[in-house]
């Protein structure tokens, strides 16, 4: 219960004015902070669900399959550039993001990852990573500028932002899994 | 019953799939428009647009307003004079095609007239002077213009699709097309800044009759 009022007060937070302003002002606190701090909060509420609720929820989320595809369908639009010029153009747009990526993104995610096997989560990741990398890449290479509402410095850098944090986060991967040895080879 | 629970899963996977695509596709206009400039150019080809009637400022400090270009098409750029990037780009495109149009006048037939809008309210007419004679423009048949209140520039600009942003440092960045204005006045198409409107202007004109 707690973590649901914190996670909820920390959503009510990020939807200040003063702090949207601050934080979409840059595309890489958008992108990396905003966008990740929202859908987190949503899979902090999710662990304070009553027991009841989650069962139920199961239900429909078998291995949590369901639940993981709503969180990448919903997350892989808010990479598309429309999606966060439209968020900034548009009020309409930018509370379905305050709303999509706790409810349809972290929720979904916090319920579903542990119940996913371990097929499902090496796709996940294996898919997921690389798929920020190339968008990283993009926004680093092209010559375009794919968001009306950024400047291409900002691109460059939401860029640079998305591919550090892509390799990162297969760095980490990497060192999980040479950590956690099967038992087979366990002394 | 064991196969209850996987039922229910299969379905709310179907229905998550069915309706997320299905969002994708209307989100994308199909999956066609994966940026803001992609989705103004969509959208303007689609339905031209009504421009509102915004009094201007040529080079010479002559007032006129586009919709005094009716019954003929027209194509519209938008730039800052002091730019040294993507509007340089954008005028040498115009150059070439002001060029070629005089050209064709030259042999008796109507040209495409061409306005050049600034969105830098410290361009000042002396200034689109100097930039029109960098582009060997006659002032004429290619007009350099300024908003003449620069409280109406928002909605010119909102009418169009322009997002201007300063970038802090004295300069702008904002999105570059060529727009062509039809002969009933609307925007109709948004085209790359290399591309020739008047191939577009050919197709307006046989869908007229």
């Amino acid at each position: 219960m707690r973590r649901g009022l914190l996670a909820s007060g920390i959503i009510a937070l990020l939807a200040l004015p003063w702090m949207r302003q601050r934080m979409e002002s840059a595309m890489i606190v958008h992108m990396l902070v905003q966008i990740p701090l929202l859908a987190g909060m949503g899979a902090l509420m999710a662990t304070a669900l009553p027991e009841r609720w989650q069962s139920s929820l199961r239900a429909w989320n078998g291995n949590g399959v369901s639940g993981t595809l709503m969180a990448l369908g919903a997350s892989t639009w808010w990479m598309v550039p429309r999606a966060l010029d439209s968020a900034l153009a548009s009020p309409a747009m930018e509370v379905a993001k305050f709303v999509t990526l706790p409810l349809l993104v972290g929720a979904p995610l916090s319920l579903s990852w542990s119940r996913l096997g371990g097929m499902g989560r090496g796709f996940m990741i294996a898919n997921v990573l690389p798929m920020w990398a190339v968008v990283g890449w993009l926004y680093v290479a092209a010559p375009v500028r794919v968001c009306n509402f950024y400047l291409v410095e900002q691109q460059t850098t939401a860029g640079a932002g998305l591919l550090a944090s892509s390799i990162a986060l297969a760095v980490a991967v990497g060192c999980l899994a040479f950590r956690s040895r099967p038992s087979s080879s366990a002394a | 019953m064991r196969s209850v629970p996987w039922m229910r899963t299969a379905v709310a996977s179907l229905v998550i799939c069915a309706a997320g695509g299905a969002l994708a596709w209307r989100g994308t206009d199909g999956f066609r428009a994966f940026t803001t400039e992609q989705a103004r150019r969509l959208a303007i080809a689609r339905r031209p647009r009504a421009l509102p009637v915004v009094a201007l400022d040529d080079q010479n400090g002559q007032p006129f307003t586009l919709a005094s270009y009716r019954g003929a098409p027209l194509a519209v750029d938008f730039i800052y004079t002091q730019c040294v990037s993507v509007c340089t780009r954008l005028s040498a495109s115009f150059e070439r095609l002001d060029r070629a149009e005089r050209a064709r006048a030259a042999g008796g037939g109507n040209r495409l007239r061409l306005v050049t809008i600034t969105f830098d309210p410290r361009d000042t007419p002396e200034q689109l002077r100097a930039y029109a004679s960098r582009y060997r423009a006659d002032g004429r048949d290619w007009r350099f213009a300024r908003v003449h209140d620069a409280r109406e520039l928002p909605s010119l600009l909102g009418a169009f699709g322009i997002t201007v942003i300063p970038d802090g440092r004295g300069d702008f960045q904002h999105n570059a097309a060529v727009h062509v204005v039809d002969a009933e006045g609307r925007l109709a198409r948004v085209l790359d800044i290399d591309a020739d409107p008047r191939d577009v202007v050919r197709t307006l004109a046989e869908s007229r009759r």
